[in-house]
């Protein structure tokens, strides 16, 4: 995904607001109703880290997903996105933001340009600008010859790394997957990771990457432990480690969740 | 955004009259393709109001005469009396149709790549709005093209001058379906505004039936109908078929249509929304 020289330099770290943190969330809850889905919420991260969110399932991932952008109203607390707060100004904080959303979001009745063509004009995209951009990240994902069929002939892998090209389609500096392996294989699931991974390396770009698996976190992520809708942990994993009083980041979660550590073969 | 001389980024502060003319583009490709790719939902639209008029109309032809009444200068046979109705019927299923469409695309998750576009959420949703109003005139007009052979004619010009009423009366229904879909919660519950809503809506009015065989039949009935907006939007259209304006509809589709916006834009607002309680529990 990263040999494009069409999206070269267009996550550069100069760029005017590459300074603040890229994504700040200061004391932020959320309920439904009388359930308290997040509680007091306060973590940011610094421009070009890829941060990986980590929680089970009901941990209020999706939640703070839909908060970040703009999908929910913040009621408590304040949520900046490159220095934009999001409920005041949404314009400005969602033009900064690329977003995949667990569920899968292409029109499957609508072929794969017809998707990227409509994103791209949600953000006031030309289309000969957008046709250009989406020919060469369809042809970064090797699925230029994918362009003219309907979203519904893709495979689930396939169908992710659209909807990935489709968050880049207008150049945001931070971008949030929600789940995004959930459901596909481990080779897609392999692919999609290291894609990101390498945006991140080359354009710069910051990367918040909710999932509950820990193997697909690494060394160098900054890591966010979520548990029933408080903040359990926030940091470089080596820290998460050691205050978890764990020795790998596997177990550390499993004590921070209070879960028996089940899942094997993790990296780290 | 990309500065070609220097490859360096550029950050819009703001977004031009050109960019929101592309985003509404985009919004109107969308809709236009989505209807192209239903081409059963292009001849059920149709199917319904012909039915009603080859077959109802023919039928009662006999039995429901009726009389001069404003806007005719002449007795005009019940087909006739009947088409603004049915043109109105189409706007009708096509607002319910747009509000169902809605709540699929929230069920299944594109109604988010919509709401989480940096544009103001009034301008997307009036956009989807004028989409789904552009798609149901293009059935209103296959609709009076069919009838002309059938022999429902209005004068020349009055299918022109009838545009502005139908685009009015399709922005008042579209509104009310958008206001709909951020009530429904699920699916299923659209056999629910078929019954609520759309057949109190299309019978308690003078789509079949001139007012004043309303009222003499049922006073009751006769009030209900005055307070069904759909009444107006019927009549704005007979009466511009004639090139005439029926100042009255004109005031109360135009009233009706802020109404209704304003509910959906409201409902559709994070911040006040009544969408996000659909959310409860569906989220983790």
């Amino acid at each position: 995904m990263g040999t494009n020289a069409g999206l070269r330099n267009i996550h550069d770290k100069s760029m005017p607001d590459a300074s603040l943190p890229a994504l700040d969330l200061a004391s932020v809850s959320y309920a439904y109703g009388k359930r308290q889905a997040l509680d007091n919420i306060t973590f940011s991260i610094q421009a070009g880290r890829f941060a990986v969110l980590l929680g089970l399932n009901g941990a209020g991932k999706t939640t703070l997903f839909s908060l970040i952008s703009h999908l929910f109203a913040t009621r408590h607390g304040r949520i900046h996105v490159f220095g934009h707060d999001i409920d005041r100004k949404p314009g400005d904080a969602l033009r900064r933001l690329g977003i995949v959303f667990q569920a899968r979001t292409l029109d499957l009745d609508l072929s794969v340009q017809q998707n990227l063509a409509y994103h791209a004009s949600l953000h006031g995209i030309r289309a000969r600008e957008a046709n250009q951009r989406i020919h060469d990240l369809m042809k970064s994902i090797d699925m230029s010859d994918r362009l003219h069929e309907k979203a519904r002939s893709l495979s689930g892998g396939q169908i992710r790394r659209v909807e990935i090209v489709r968050a880049l389609l207008h150049e945001p500096s931070l971008l949030l997957l929600d789940e995004a392996t959930v459901g596909l294989d481990i080779k897609s699931r392999a692919t999609i990771l290291a894609d990101i991974r390498k945006l991140v390396e080359e354009k710069g770009i910051s990367v918040l990457w909710a999932t509950h698996l820990i193997d697909e976190v690494s060394h160098a992520d900054q890591v966010i432990v979520l548990n029933q809708g408080k903040l359990v942990a926030n940091g470089p994993v080596s820290d998460v480690v050691k205050n978890a009083g764990a020795e790998t980041i596997n177990e550390a979660f499993s004590r921070l969740t209070g879960i028996v550590a089940l899942q094997t073969g993790s990296r780290v | 955004m990309t500065d070609i001389a220097s490859q360096r980024p550029i950050v819009r502060s703001r977004f031009g009259i050109m960019h929101y003319l592309v985003c509404l583009k985009g919004i109107l490709i969308r809709e236009g393709l989505r209807y192209l790719n239903q081409r059963e939902r292009f001849i059920s639209s149709l199917v319904r109001p012909l039915l009603w008029l080859f077959i109802f109309a023919a039928g009662f032809r006999q039995v429901l005469g009726v009389s001069i009444i404003p806007p005719y200068q002449t007795y005009v046979l019940y087909e006739v009396y009947i088409t603004p109705g049915l043109c109105g019927m189409i706007l009708l299923f096509s607002g319910m149709q747009s509000s169902l469409s809605m709540v699929y695309d929230r069920e299944m998750g594109n109604m988010r790549t919509l709401l989480v576009s940096p544009f103001p959420r009034w301008f997307l949703l009036v956009s989807k709005l004028l989409a789904g109003v552009a798609v149901s005139i293009i059935q209103v007009y296959a609709f009076l093209f069919i009838a002309w052979f059938w022999g429902v004619k209005a004068p020349p010009l009055g299918y022109l001058l009838t545009l502005p009423a139908l685009f009015l009366s399709g922005m008042m229904l579209g509104a009310l379906g958008m206001l709909l879909s951020s009530l429904i919660k699920q699916l299923e519950n659209f056999a629910g505004i078929m019954n609520f809503v759309i057949f109190p809506m299309y019978f308690a009015s003078s789509a079949l039936y001139p007012l004043w065989r309303v009222q003499e039949a049922s006073p009751l009935l006769y009030k209900i109908c005055l307070l069904n907006p759909f009444t107006y939007a019927v009549e704005l259209i007979r009466f511009a078929f004639y090139g005439q304006i029926e100042w009255t509809s004109l005031a109360v589709v135009c009233a009706f249509t802020i109404i209704f916006i304003s509910g959906a834009i409201i409902a559709y607002d994070p911040s006040r929304g009544l969408v996000i309680k659909k959310q409860e529990g569906g989220t983790n």
